[in-house]
């Protein structure tokens, strides 16, 4: 079967945006930081899909670059989670607005 | 000789520099006396620089010193330099040599005071900052000059921090100055790329001014109307004047110098610096400055009628004889100009410092229905300060008169409704000016009186002073007698002197008789030739003019003398001045009733659409930043909507440009 | 046999040719992050106090070193820019001047450090550890020649911001400012991958001389998938440059992270934001300069009003600053719009010396702060002058220089960006910049008076302010640049004018 470009492209964007909307929609941090995960991951697609197309190898090269770069965040991003999580136990994003104005 | 430039602005700035350093070992009264010294010798330099100059042939009286290429713009570079020409001299000499007797008088004024050696580091700071304005050679070196003296004429203000008042007139000057630094900067720019340089005259003939000629009248007009707005904002024009009766907070030398005689005459040098762009701008655009002036002239005159504080009327006056100036220029009349900025600096700073005395005297009063008689106590002052007064009134022979006649004469050549604001307010000044000799030196002596006043002024308008003399009122009349009036130290009373001859003889640096001794306009001829209107009138009507100004001025006076000392002209001639007395009561109660009401809606008016403005601006823009405060709430998602928002808008954007 | 092979097709994988002397900085910046570490985990004694500071600064130094170097060979007329590692890393002048100003970011910082760090009982290499790769990575932004370096270098740069945001972990606003940091610039940063996808799939390159020269070949039919992609890098940009409508985080995270951090996010990170914003904008996309030029129009007049007059309502000095900062943003973006090469220089000449500026400024608010880096309010700066005189005329300088006031290099620095504007017939830009100025003089004065007005009745004064050697080794050069320039900005302004951003195909 022969899936046309453009629906890797339509189905990368809405992957996106639901990791967007989940970001702005959920509390919990730890979801949020997940949903961060899920628009990389939608924009991978996009690098491969744009990859095929153009018939450049360049674009797959990136998603492994992609992959490190979101493993170095889920380090950092979790120890800062843990480390609030640690203090006052199911803290959500909301919780933290100590910084206004 | 003319390389002796450089020592002009250096001396003060080494003062300062060695103030900076051993302001505080020096202490009282070396420190003044290091300043002024310092001031004094930049004014010797002046001195040389002028013979120097004086040397050459007039039309070769042009000299350009170059210190160091300052910074780069565009292809080429911008210099620290300067430039030595008749204009530039003028006021380098009556800057430095006002300066320098307003130094002396400080020494002795400050007396006592905590910040005695920080005093006089702004002082020469200040006079540093003047003089490389008015001897850049370029736009911006120039505006290094106006910001200095701005943020000096601040730190001046608000010399006694401690002092709530005084923080905030400082903020208000500081404000409405970067309002005003607004117009120039943008000024600047506009000449920078219609031009191409932003110096005024260079050697190889690439200066502004020397291709000023090639211009459009749009782009000329816009050019000097911005430069107008920066004047305007400098030398306290309506509508940016506001800063300067407040600015009377600050310790009263620093009225003398900065509110008086030197800064706030800047934009009037600015405008005639700059008088090949206004020729060559439309038509309208001198008449928009004259009648600005004008407008500013009678305003100010009428609110200073009202005044109760001995600055107070001053600084209004102040405004109100800038106005003249700008009417001068306006009207093409750059000598007038420039003549009456040097006699008005000579009796302006005279009369702050004449109040000053009486001030300094009358411990710390300022508030002129508690003095009274004090020509007995304090001879010297009240000689110098009576001096000071015929000559802001316009009495020939003293300076005043011709400097103002000669302007008055200019706006008859414009327009003749010009002219009869301009008498109008000669009249109001000669009035309001003899109402404060008056009251302060003549009549009875009520410094005694005060504490019993004081309860009456409260329900007064001027709320603030009043509050303020209260206050004083209170602690003084409880704890000791009220204090004797006395003279002030000879520091004090030495410039008063040498400034009352001054304005005395000033008049002779430009007599209208002959070609021959109008010294002045021989003098300034180089600079500006090319752009003074000469007015076309008869000699007859030249002296029925001045005819007319001598009457406006004496009758200035005697309706002050029969509103404000009628008791005592009753008492020698009763009989005689029967009539005068109805016609006084008349007058009396116009003054008192609807004439005083009139000058106090002036004075409301200023507080309540100026200020208001001034104040409202910033009440909108601290508004605005409450609203826009509760956008940031904190909540990281809220943050996060702001990015995403943002990220959909810059989309929609170039979607829209791709055509989609 | 089949080894042999293997052997063989081993040999033919090329290697990218590496120049060791213009990845010097870099090298240096992160070898001095591993020595520290090896150092701490090594010894067991703990070392003489500051020396993980020293090694930090010198560290910064030798990069600076080597950068000079590096100067001389981009700037000779014969040699000129060149690209290495196999057209990843561009080395013009302009990267030169960014490794200069970042390294200058991290050097200061770090003096800063010092002595917070043992105040606040929290010694040790890990800060400086942090801040030496987080420059790395805004280094690696401001040389980068390919889009998918840019984002590398600037995850390197966020990734270890996130955690100095949080180093204070004992204060509350600490942890808080990290979280938020950390959960914005991931999503920011989503974005700003996404663009390069866009690009990628517009252009057929991620590197910036083959879109570049593909953009200058080709006529695109279609520009929807371009032009999103430069939406999407905008955001990305924006966020780290802390420009209107992006700028959310700033404040909140500038106020909670420790304030030698903050100095440092205010100048390293924003100059390789800037970095990155004017050599893929005004160099790569030079091409499609009228349909970008509008939008940063916008961004820098929201970022230039909405940062001056928030900055007006604040009492938290800090918080303060941190519009503030937000304000300069627009200025700098004021001489990015203008897309011009004296904007371009114009724009590098502000980041040099609001550099200086804004560390010069937290390094005061350090001090002032206190033990637990708490005193931050209007009134702990009440009477300065009186407590500590020098000090509060070394703020009275930077707050001049920041209101733009002549004789510092702030006024130059505006005064190049704004005649960049009017140069590009951005008139109504200059004006709303000027006015901006303006409205910003008022709050800098602001604390100008609070310091000087001393003994207000039942004020009590502030509390007592140290000045360690280490801040006041970095205030000394703060100051002395700020003023020197301001007077004599001849060498400064020649170098940004010879520090335009070249786009270098990438040689494959």
């Amino acid at each position: 079967m022969n899936v046309p470009e453009w629906w890797y492209l339509v189905l990368s964007a809405v992957l996106f945006s639901l990791g967007a909307l989940g970001l702005l929609i959920r509390r919990n941090p730890l979801v949020m930081f997940m949903c961060v995960e899920l628009m990389l991951n939608a924009v991978n697609l996009t690098f491969v899909t744009f990859s095929r197309s153009l018939n450049d190898i360049g674009g797959q090269v990136v998603v492994f670059f992609v992959l490190v770069v979101a493993a170095a965040e889920v380090t950092v991003g979790l120890g800062i989670i843990v480390s609030i999580l640690r203090r006052k136990p199911g803290t959500t994003a909301d919780d933290l607005s100590l910084l206004k104005g | 000789m003319l390389s002796a430039v450089w020592l002009i602005p250096a001396l003060p700035l080494l003062g300062a520099l060695l103030l900076l350093v051993f302001g505080r070992k020096l202490g009282e009264p070396w420190s003044g006396v290091l300043a002024t010294l310092m001031v004094a010798g930049s004014f010797v330099a002046g001195v040389v620089t002028f013979l120097g100059l004086l040397d050459r042939p007039a039309e070769e009286r042009q000299f350009l010193f170059h210190v160091f290429d300052w910074l780069p713009v565009g292809g080429f570079n911008v210099d620290i330099g300067f430039l030595v020409d008749p204009l530039s001299m003028t006021m380098v000499l009556f800057v430095t040599g006002v300066g320098a007797l307003i130094h002396l008088y400080s020494i002795g004024y400050m007396h006592g005071d905590r910040g005695y050696p920080r005093f006089f580091l702004y002082l020469n700071l200040f006079a540093f900052s003047m003089l490389m304005l008015v001897l850049g050679d370029n736009l911006l070196v120039t505006f290094l000059g106006w910001e200095g003296v701005g943020a000096c004429s601040y730190f001046l203000i608000s010399f006694w921090f401690e002092k709530m008042p005084n923080a905030v007139a400082g903020k208000k000057a500081f404000v409405t100055n970067r309002i005003g630094d607004w117009g120039y900067m943008l000024g600047m720019f506009l000449t920078f790329t219609t031009l191409g340089s932003i110096t005024y005259f260079a050697k190889d003939g690439s200066g502004f001014l020397q291709h000023a000629s090639g211009l459009t009248g749009v782009t000329a007009t816009a050019i000097a109307l911005l430069l107008f707005v920066g004047a305007a904002g400098k030398s306290a024009q309506l509508p940016l004047y506001v800063w300067l009766p407040d600015a009377m907070a600050g310790p009263t030398p620093v009225s003398a110098l900065i509110h008086a005689a030197t800064m706030v005459t800047s934009g009037v040098y600015l405008m005639v610096r700059v008088s090949p762009v206004l020729a060559q701008s439309y038509h309208w655009a001198p008449q928009v400055i004259a009648w600005i002036g004008a407008i500013t002239a009678l305003f100010a005159a009428t609110v200073a009628v009202s005044q109760r504080d001995i600055k107070k009327v001053l600084a209004y006056s102040t405004v109100s004889q800038l106005g003249y100036m700008f009417l001068a220029v306006g009207s093409g009349a750059y000598v007038a100009a420039i003549f009456h900025m040097v006699t008005h600096a000579f009796f302006k700073a005279l009369l702050f410092l004449g109040s000053g005395s009486v001030i300094h005297g009358m411990h710390d009063e300022q508030d002129m229905r508690f003095m009274g008689a004090l020509r007995k106590l304090m001879p010297i002052t009240a000689s110098t300060f009576i001096v000071g007064w015929l000559a802001i009134a316009g009495v020939p022979p003293f300076a005043g008169f011709w400097s103002k006649d000669e302007i008055l004469l200019s706006a008859w050549g414009n327009n003749k409704a010009l002219w009869a604001i301009g008498l109008v307010t000669a009249l109001l000044t000669a009035y309001y000016m003899s109402r404060q000799v008056f009251m302060v030196f003549f009549g009875e002596p009520r410094w005694d009186q005060a504490h019993h006043v004081a309860g009456e002024a409260e329900q007064s308008a001027a709320a603030v002073d009043d509050e303020r003399t209260d206050v004083a009122h209170g602690v003084a009349v409880d704890e000791h007698p009220a204090p004797t009036p006395h003279e002030s130290p000879w520091t004090m009373w030495v410039p008063l002197v040498v400034l009352a001859v001054l304005a005395v003889l000033g008049g002779g640096l430009n007599l209208p008789f002959n070609h021959d001794v109008s010294f002045l306009a021989n003098w300034l001829e180089p600079v500006v030739h090319a752009t003074e209107v000469v007015p076309d009138v008869a000699t007859a009507t030249k002296v029925g003019l001045a005819v007319v100004a001598i009457i406006a001025a004496l009758a200035g006076i005697a309706l002050a003398a029969a509103v404000y000392l009628k008791q005592r002209v009753r008492a020698v001639e009763p009989e005689l001045l029967l009539h005068a007395y109805h016609y006084d009561d008349a007058l009396a109660a116009f003054f008192g009733g609807p004439g005083e009401a009139l000058a106090e809606g002036t004075a409301m008016a200023d507080k309540l659409v100026i200020d208001g403005a001034v104040n409202g601006a910033g009440t909108l823009v601290r508004a605005g930043g409450s609203r826009l405060r509760v956008v940031q709430t904190g909540y990281v998602r809220n943050y996060a909507l702001g990015i995403a928002g943002g990220a959909v808008l810059a989309l929609g954007w170039f979607l829209v440009r791709a055509g989609l | 046999m089949t080894a042999a092979l293997l052997f063989a097709q081993v040999e033919k994988v090329a290697t990218p040719k590496l120049d060791w002397a213009a990845t010097a900085p870099l090298l240096i910046l992160c070898g001095a992050a591993l020595l520290l570490l090896l150092i701490s985990s090594l010894t067991t004694s703990r070392p003489a106090r500051g020396t993980y500071a020293v090694i930090t600064v010198l560290a910064s130094a030798f990069a600076i070193g080597t950068a000079g170097v590096l100067w001389a060979r981009v700037t000779d007329a014969e040699r000129g820019a060149f690209t290495t590692a196999a057209g990843a890393l561009t080395v013009d002048g302009f990267s030169v001047f960014f490794i200069v100003v970042i390294s200058l970011g991290i050097a200061l910082s770090a003096l800063l450090a010092d002595d917070y760090l043992r105040r606040e009982n929290l010694d040790g290499p890990e800060l400086y550890v942090l801040m030496l790769l987080s420059g790395a990575g805004g280094i690696v932004m401001a040389m980068a020649n390919d889009l998918i370096v840019v984002f590398l270098g600037l995850e390197t740069l966020s990734i270890a911001l996130y955690v100095m945001a949080g180093f204070n972990r004992r204060r509350a606003e600490s942890r808080e400012s990290a979280m938020k940091y950390f959960v914005l610039g991931a999503f920011s940063s989503a974005f700003l991958l996404y663009g390069i996808a866009f690009i990628y799939g517009a252009t057929g390159s991620t590197n910036l001389g083959d879109i570049a020269g593909f953009l200058n070949a080709n006529t695109l039919e279609h520009t929807g998938l371009l032009l999103g992609g430069f939406a999407l890098l905008l955001v990305g940009f924006g966020f780290k440059a802390s420009a209107v409508p992006f700028h959310v985080w700033t404040p909140d995270v500038y106020q909670g992270a420790p304030t030698p951090v903050t100095a440092f996010m205010a100048s390293a990170s924003k100059a390789a934001a800037f970095a990155a914003l004017l050599r893929v904008f005004v160099s790569t996309f030079a091409e499609y300069r009228l349909d970008w030029q509008p939008l940063i129009w916008g961004i820098a007049v929201l970022t230039l009003v909405v940062g001056s007059v928030l900055a007006i309502v604040q009492t938290d000095v800090k918080r303060m600053m941190a519009y503030s900062s937000i304000s300069h943003a627009g200025f700098i973006l004021v001489g990015v719009q203008a897309a011009t090469a004296q904007g371009v220089s114009a724009a590098l000449f502000y980041v040099l010396s609001y550099t200086f500026m804004i560390v010069g400024t937290f390094g005061v608010a350090t001090l002032v702060s206190g033990k637990g880096d708490e005193h931050h309010g209007l009134e702990a700066y009440r009477g300065l002058s009186r407590r500590r005189p020098g000090l509060a005329l070394t703020f009275t300088v930077f707050l001049l220089a920041q209101a733009g006031v002549p004789l510092t290099s702030g006024f130059l620095a505006k005064f190049y960006v704004i005649g960049a504007a009017v140069d590009a017939h951005s008139y109504a830009l200059a004006l709303i910049a000027m006015l901006s100025s303006v409205v910003s003089a008022f709050l800098y004065l602001r604390i100008v008076v609070a310091m000087y007005m001393t003994d207000e009745e039942g004020a009590e004064p502030g509390p007592r302010v140290r000045v360690p050697l280490g801040a006041g080794v970095a205030l000394g050069l703060a100051v002395a640049f700020t003023v020197v320039v301001g007077i004599l900005p001849q060498q400064v302004v020649h170098w940004a004018d010879r520090a335009i951003p070249v786009v270098l195909a990438s040689g494959r």
